[in-house]
């Protein structure tokens, strides 16, 4: 069919004399729709249908760097015509900080476990409707702890992202001692590598990881732990070579070789180059869910479900895990996994390594003493 | 306006004066609205919660104490490096920009001075956030460190130190101080020059007793326009400084953004901007002795 007998034929529809079945009959639309739908059955099933304008535009989303594949954004405008704002934060203080401030216009933020109590009891989220989130499946998750922060007084507020660790980095062409603790950690940065480490512009991880020095808690609001960490701090300062939480760039351009860092920036390390070890120390440490949360008053809410739900569909999330390298507890994603990345040490790392692992403590994110040693140690 | 005057002045005349004032008061409305709303009323609101104390998750609380203000030494290091880089700055883009005016406001031919001066405007063409980010990589372990190294140099670490925060900072800054001074230079009339000469005074002598006491507002000015927004200067510290080098603008980012102590953030901008107030008034009156013109005004 030629394009001047297929304007004849949509003309002849839109007059009503041919009807819409045998218009897509005779233009061979109804068959290639057909073929479409079978090849690729997610567009057609297991997601919501969006009327037209039901979704506005864009969707603002506020999150950490390099955590989502930007195929999939494209993938999302292409399916909704909604556009995908990122904003990024080093430190969730600061995320919590500019949305108390208030007049951000997000619609669609990544906070970590240990803020969600606070932002509830502050009233700044709204509890999630599970019906506009048909791919959120809480039957599927692994491991409650990483799904149950996202629940406060029995009301859903935010779903389960992915979860990791907090260990450390080395460039292991540069640092050949096989460090295995925090102590190392510390002691190597503060002798042979002077001016080649990074910690996180970020009080929960800096100070915390400052606490394993000594074996304290991670989570410690005691007075005197927090003031051996404060000079632990204060003394290695001149050592450092920054207090920065987007680290990477330092460390592949070869002015850092240790850096505290996360499991997905780890495993994008190494795959950069294979030098780079992630290390968990064996003290302990952080370990940590992220969640999606659409904050109250956001200006595209539909647009916000929409997105999360997306985000969560199996091969997506799949998709930005091989991404950002991080570990889900979906079984569904997990499936869908190359077995080399369900086995991968950094994503997914042996359980006598987790065990001392702790989960980040609400009270120390609004813990004045903490903010207060993290600010006087950035301002000496 | 006297009471005699009054009296003399013919009714048309008082008319007109009265219209004259309404047009001064109308054309300069729109300014006092904006200094009201956008300058003093932020200001009040700094200073009420500077004498606050921090809420329990963060932010302001009302209360009247004088804690934050006595704190104020605890941020001892970013006053410091804040009041000794940005002077220091000031000077260094001085005596980087004096020259480079000297030249294109003297020396260069009319035919090139105008591409000249394209060539000073051309960098702004460009994010400053780019334009700082390739400092970091010129100064990384890959860039001038490198080179200094294939050199036999050793190990130099040049980024994360208050002397990447000054390339930045000069870098910056340069155009701020050449183009009042620029301007100053152009206007200067030569003859003074010739006279001088005639008068048996050597080039040196020139430039100090007649070339330089004339291009004061401009030397003037540059300070004034480098050295206030130095004194504020948050970005280049943050980047090239690694957050190691710290003034006193990242201490506010992060009292606010971080540690959300508004309390003692804003006692901390207030001390800020007394800081400013005193030395920019104590610079002022100096220069305005030493030069001996009152009429230094900003641009």
């Amino acid at each position: 069919m030629d394009r001047k007998e297929f304007i004849e034929q949509l003309r002849r529809y839109h007059k009503g004399s041919i009807s819409r079945r045998h218009f897509l009959g005779v233009t061979g639309l109804g068959t290639a729709t057909a073929v479409l739908a079978a090849s690729v059955p997610h567009l057609m099933t297991g997601r919501r249908a969006y009327a037209a304008g039901e979704l506005g535009d864009q969707v603002n989303l506020t999150t950490w760097p390099d955590y989502h594949e930007p195929k999939n954004f494209e993938k999302f405008t292409a399916e909704t015509g909604v556009k995908v704002n990122i904003t990024v934060f080093g430190s969730n203080e600061e995320m919590f900080a500019k949305l108390k401030a208030g007049g951000t216009g997000w619609d669609v933020l990544v906070p970590t476990n240990y803020t969600i109590e606070t932002y509830v009891s502050e009233d700044m989220f709204e509890p999630l409707d599970a019906a506009m989130l048909p791919n959120y499946a809480p039957q599927s998750y692994t491991d409650p702890r990483f799904t149950e922060p996202g629940t406060v007084g029995g009301k859903l507020y935010a779903v389960h992202k992915d979860w990791g660790t907090t260990g450390y980095v080395i460039n292991s062409a540069k640092v050949t001692d096989k460090p295995t603790s925090w102590k190392e950690f510390w002691d190597l940065t503060n002798s042979k590598y002077q001016g080649r480490t990074m910690v996180h512009d970020y009080q929960l991880t800096t100070i915390g990881n400052a606490l394993k020095y000594f074996g304290y808690s991670f989570n410690s609001n005691d007075e005197k732990e927090l003031a051996d960490a404060e000079k632990l701090l204060l003394d290695s300062k001149p050592n450092l070579f920054a207090i920065n939480s987007d680290y990477k760039p330092s460390l592949i351009n070869g002015d850092a070789y240790m850096s505290v860092c996360w499991t997905g920036d780890g495993k994008q390390l190494q795959k950069t180059d294979p030098a780079f070890q992630y290390i968990l120390g064996k003290e302990g440490g952080e370990i940590w869910a992220d969640f999606y949360a659409v904050p109250k008053g956001a200006p595209h809410r539909a647009a916000a479900y929409a997105l999360i739900d997306f985000l969560l569909e199996p091969k997506v999330n799949a998709d930005e895990v091989l991404f950002h390298g991080y570990p889900v507890a979906d079984k569904r994603v997990i499936d869908l996994l190359p077995k080399e990345i369900i086995e991968d040490p950094i994503l997914y790392p042996a359980a006598e390594l987790l065990a001392p692992l702790e989960f980040g403590a609400a009270a120390t994110l609004t813990n004045p003493a903490r903010a207060e040693i993290m600010a006087r140690f950035k301002s000496a | 306006m006297t009471a005699t005057a009054q009296t003399i002045a013919t009714p048309a005349v008082t008319e007109r004066r009265q219209s004259g004032r309404w047009l001064t008061a109308l054309l300069l409305a729109p300014s006092a609205v904006w200094f009201f709303v956008l300058l003093i009323l932020p200001l009040a609101v700094v200073l009420v919660y500077s004498v606050g104390v921090r809420a329990p998750a963060g932010g302001y609380q009302a209360a009247f104490t004088l804690d934050n203000y006595l704190n104020l030494p605890a941020r001892w290091a970013a006053f410091k490096n804040t009041l000794t880089l940005a002077p220091l700055g000031t000077l260094i883009c001085l005596l980087a920009g004096y020259p480079l005016a000297y030249f294109l406001a003297v020396k260069s031919s009319a035919r090139w001075r105008v591409m000249l001066l394209i060539l000073v405007i051309v960098p702004f063409w460009t994010s400053f956030l780019i334009r700082t980010y390739a400092w970091i990589f010129i100064l990384g372990g890959r860039g001038i460190p490198a080179l200094l190294d294939a050199m036999g140099m050793g190990d130099v670490r040049l980024i994360n130190t208050p002397f990447s925060v000054m390339c930045g900072i000069v870098y910056a800054y340069l155009p701020l101080m050449v183009f009042p001074i620029y301007v100053s230079l152009e206007k200067l009339d030569k003859r003074l020059l010739e006279a001088s000469e005639d008068l048996g005074a050597g080039p040196f002598a020139t430039f100090r007793q007649i070339t330089l006491p004339l291009s004061a507002p401009g030397i003037i000015t540059g300070c004034m326009l480098v050295f206030i927004l130095l004194m504020g200067e948050y970005l280049i510290p943050q980047m090239l400084g690694g957050g190691k080098v710290f003034f006193i603008g990242n201490a506010l980012v992060d009292l606010f953004l971080q540690s959300l102590n508004w309390p003692y953030g804003s006692a901390v901008a207030m001390a800020l901007v007394i800081i400013m107030l005193v030395t920019v008034s104590l610079y002022l009156r100096a220069t305005a002795a030493t030069g001996g013109r009152r009429d230094a005004s900003l641009i």
